[in-house]
């Protein structure tokens, strides 16, 4: 009893009783418990997520068609494609990497390469963190005061895509920030050692060998901009408009304002369930293809670092 | 290294980029300005009491009501049943890709779970409503599927990837030292979780799990499309709530520019902006208490 | 690195100088009541005028006649009048909004197919929706308490529901409040206590549509008036209707527009 208690005592001082091999015995069977339940949350997680895609694709496949791709929706919405929610969601995105990227890419060159420790600096990152924290309906209201009405815009193109841009500018920074301190020092000692001023580094060395990773997070910044309903739906998102828009001061469809209005506007909503599928089906192509390229590059751009 | 700073080529770049990092301050401030301006005139017409205790949303009325207690109610319980259900299967998830997982499936797993992160919450609200709404309709006999329950189901379900991604960060910063010593000693590896790790990561799994509720706080399509709608302060997890998010969303349009139902919907953007923030910095000071903990 | 700026500033002018808007192009924006109309309209009307591009967008009523006095559309759509406040707003910015009426709308009362109650006053609806009476038996009903739904409080039905019913008297904070059309469709259909009300475009065979003072939900009815709870669907336009408004106003009224309407399910003007 006493062996006991010494050989086990400094680990796990309140388990005194029963012999050697009964607590031990007691505790791996614990531990396989935990290890079980532990495997079952990730098959859980897995299966809720191969669930949703199965249903989704098995009811929205069958909508799927070149047509679907490259028409306008027909017939009140019963019919027909979401050919100008895509293009929409494609120039919302466009709009909104055109501010998010250099700004977010900027905002981490001056954090990682410029900033000291001041004040500045400080509320520089505060501001980024605080910003990833406002909620998105949060982001609509500002893109409605600010850009439609404030500044004039009007609900369009232009309104809805710099909206976006506030979303994504701090996702950016992130992205770029860790980028560029990923880039090893002795890069940056090199450069100044051959007599580089800090811009001419900065230019030259280090955005360059950043510029891989900092475009993965671009990507990925995408994906999430693609998905994003509740800060278009007052900054620019049309109910219907089957052209393509050719200015930026018009409004456009997109893919995720669509799905909502599809499911709870219109005097059919079950007729249109059919689309609705196809819709949501063609979104999280969009979507979780981008995702999925990102985070695929990222990987292999990580590997090449390590090695 | 300061030298350079003087030549003259450098400083342009220099300011350009300064000016350009402050965007992002630019953008905060700016929405502050802005929630405020078109938020606080509300207050002429009702007092903040009345606001934010009053119990009846009844904006279209005349004379209106403002009160936005049970939307903050709504908003509060989607979040904490929705916190309720992602929290544990999150710090599983993170336990189980930190300690259990073996390293050539993490390389699979890590992927899957940020690609959920990105799932389109539009697209969970329209689950909510086309799967689960129908399903607890008929499995509890009630009168809505649009509820508290489906809509935090679903809030779970978007707020397990942040937490579980984010308390993995954290598990996997645990020094393996640590590790070590505790297998070294006899213990399982439960055990070893249990008792060193978590507590060893603990300030970063509370900042994953405030960061979570931070983003359910603001979650705006599913409770939008699931919650079912109604301005009451409910009594059970089958009762149908509005939470501020999707009051704003529903309502903006609907509303005359500069009327007080406008401005009060801006008040309710200014409530979520305090809240969220009010999560951040918590999450913040966690996280600075929790660097001076470990030392 | 200079190839990828170079690029990137390509795309942003060629994206900045495709100009301003073109002629040709027609914005409507306004109540999601109307959105159905606007849309199957627009894109018969495009069919035919292919050198017009028409945008709808469904912000609300107040959303497009703010729209309106902003000059931002060219059409607002709203599912009530104008409200003093608007015209007034309206008056100060020099836009003249010209109200055209395009459809009419009729509430229905519905409650269950298997339900024996038919027929229900004005006043016993809004006792019913106030929690006064609450079963279904001071109905002619059986011994059942009644489930009361209705819709949020600031959907524009709702608005409707309040002035043509309540009359300034508050609805039951017991009643299930639906966030949309459909939902409280469902809600009735599935709940053999409850009662609803509902655009009728939207009332189907799941539900039966309730005989208000002995007077039945229909076309004829709501257009002579007879049908108390019926109101008309508006457009607004900055003065007259000109040009490609005009084109389009003119084909929403005409007897080809107005079939377009009852295929919608509204009911037609004439």
């Amino acid at each position: 009893m006493k062996t006991t208690r010494r050989s086990n005592g400094s680990a796990h001082a309140s388990q005194g009783a029963g012999t050697l091999p009964e607590v031990r015995a007691g505790r791996v069977v614990k531990d396989k418990l935990v290890t079980a339940l532990l495997w079952c949350t990730m098959g859980g997680i897995v299966l809720l997520l191969g669930g949703i895609l199965t249903f989704l694709s098995a009811r929205g496949a069958g909508v799927l068609s070149w047509d679907f791709f490259l028409e306008p929706p027909r017939e009140a919405m019963t019919q027909g494609g979401v050919y100008p929610a895509i293009v929409g969601t494609f120039q919302l995105i466009l709009v909104s990497m055109a501010f998010a990227f250099p700004m977010g890419v900027a905002t981490a060159v001056y954090l990682v390469e410029y900033a000291r420790d001041d004040f500045f600096t400080r509320t520089v990152r505060l501001a980024i963190r605080s910003l990833a924290g406002v909620p998105s309906v949060v982001f609509g209201l500002f893109g409605l005061s600010f850009f439609a009405v404030f500044l004039g815009f009007g609900p369009c193109l232009l309104s809805a895509g710099l909206t976006l841009g506030c979303l994504a500018l701090p996702i950016m920074v992130g992205a770029a920030e860790s980028a560029l301190r990923s880039v090893p020092q002795d890069y940056r000692d090199a450069s100044y050692a051959m007599g580089a001023t800090r811009w001419q580094t900065i230019y030259k060395v280090v955005l360059p060998a950043a510029f891989p990773s900092i475009l993965t997070g671009g990507i990925l910044s995408v994906g999430r901009v693609a998905g994003e309903t509740a800060p278009i739906i007052f900054t620019g998102a049309a109910f219907y408009a089957p052209h393509v828009a050719r200015s930026l001061f018009q409004e456009v469809m997109a893919l995720p304002y669509h799905i909502l209005v599809l499911a709870t506007a219109g005097t059919n909503i079950e007729m249109t369930r059919p689309i609705q599928y196809g819709t949501v089906l063609v979104l999280l192509i969009i979507v979780l293809g981008t995702t999925l390229i990102g985070i695929l590059w990222r990987a292999r751009l990580r590997l090449k670092n390590v090695r | 290294m300061k030298d350079s700073d003087t030549l003259r080529g450098d400083r342009i770049p220099k300011r350009v980029i300064t000016v350009l990092a402050s965007t992002g301050m630019a953008i905060m401030l700016f929405i502050l300005y802005f929630l405020l301006r078109e938020g606080l005139p509300v207050l002429r017409h009702a007092s903040l009491g009345e606001l934010l205790l009053g119990s009846y949303w009844y904006p279209t009325y005349d004379p209106p009501e403002f009160g936005m207690f049970p939307l903050v109610v709504g908003s509060l319980a989607v979040t904490a049943l929705a916190s309720l259900l992602a929290v544990p299967v999150s710090l599983g998830l993170a336990a189980f890709i930190s300690e259990v997982c073996p390293r050539s499936l993490r390389e699979i797993f890590k992927p899957i779970l940020e690609v959920l992160g990105f799932f389109p919450s539009v697209v969970l609200g329209f689950i909510g409503m086309v799967v689960i709404a129908p399903w607890l309709q008929e499995r509890f006999s009630i009168l809505t599927g649009l509820n508290l329950m489906n809509a935090s189901i679903l809030m779970g379900i978007m707020i397990v990837p942040v937490v579980a991604s984010l308390a993995e960060d954290a598990m996997a910063a645990v020094p393996k030292d640590l590790r070590d010593a505790a297998y070294a000693l006899g213990s399982t590896r439960w055990e070893t979780i249990s008792r060193v790790v978590i507590p060893s990561a603990l300030p970063g799994i509370l900042q994953a799990c405030l960061l979570g509720v931070m983003r359910a706080v603001g979650e705006t399509m599913v409770v939008l499309m699931a919650s079912g709608g109604a301005a009451l302060v409910p009594r059970s997890v089958l009762d149908p709530v509005r939470p501020l998010t999707s009051t704003i969303a529903a309502e903006m349009g609907e509303t005359p520019v500069g009327s007080d139902h406008y401005f009060s919907l801006f008040f309710a953007g200014i409530l979520l902006l305090v809240i969220t923030l009010g999560i951040n910095v918590a999450a913040m000071w966690v996280e600075r208490r929790g660097m001076r903990w470990r030392g | 690195m200079k190839r990828y700026l170079i690029g990137t500033a390509a795309v942003l002018c060629g994206v900045l100088l495709a100009g301003a808007a073109f002629a040709g192009d027609l914005k409507m924006n306004g109540s999601t009541t109307v959105l159905p109309i606007a849309q199957a309209a627009a894109e018969k009307f495009m069919a035919s005028n292919s050198d017009v591009k028409i945008t709808v967008s469904g912000g609300g009523s107040g959303n497009g006649i703010k729209a309106l006095i902003d000059g931002t559309t060219d059409i607002a759509m709203a599912s009530r009048p104008m409200k003093d406040k608007e015209k007034s707003d309206a008056e100060a910015k020099g836009v003249k909004p010209f109200e055209i009426k395009v459809a009419i709308d009729a509430l229905c009362a519905m409650v269950h197919p298997s339900n024996p109650v038919s027929d229900l006053s004005l006043e016993q609806l809004k006792e019913i929706y106030m929690g006064k009476i609450e079963n279904w038996k001071a109905l002619g009903g059986e011994e059942k308490a009644i489930a009361v739904a209705g819709r949020d409080t600031s959907s524009g039905t709702f608005g409707t529901w309040e002035e043509m019913v309540m009359h300034g008297e508050k609805v039951t904070p017991k009643a299930l409040v639906t966030a949309s059309a459909g939902a409280l469709l469902q809600t009735v259909a599935k709940n053999p206590l409850a009662i609803g009300y509902d655009g009728i475009a939207y009332i189907n065979d799941s539900v039966k549509a309730l005989k208000v003072g002995g007077v039945e939900a229909n076309a004829a009815n709501a257009k002579s008036g007879a049908y108390p709870l019926s109101r008309f669907l508006f457009l607004y336009t900055n003065g007259e209707p000109q040009g490609d408004a005009k084109a389009f106003v003119d084909y929403l009224l005409s007897p080809e527009g107005q079939k377009i309407v009852e295929q919608v399910g509204y009911i037609p003007l004439n």
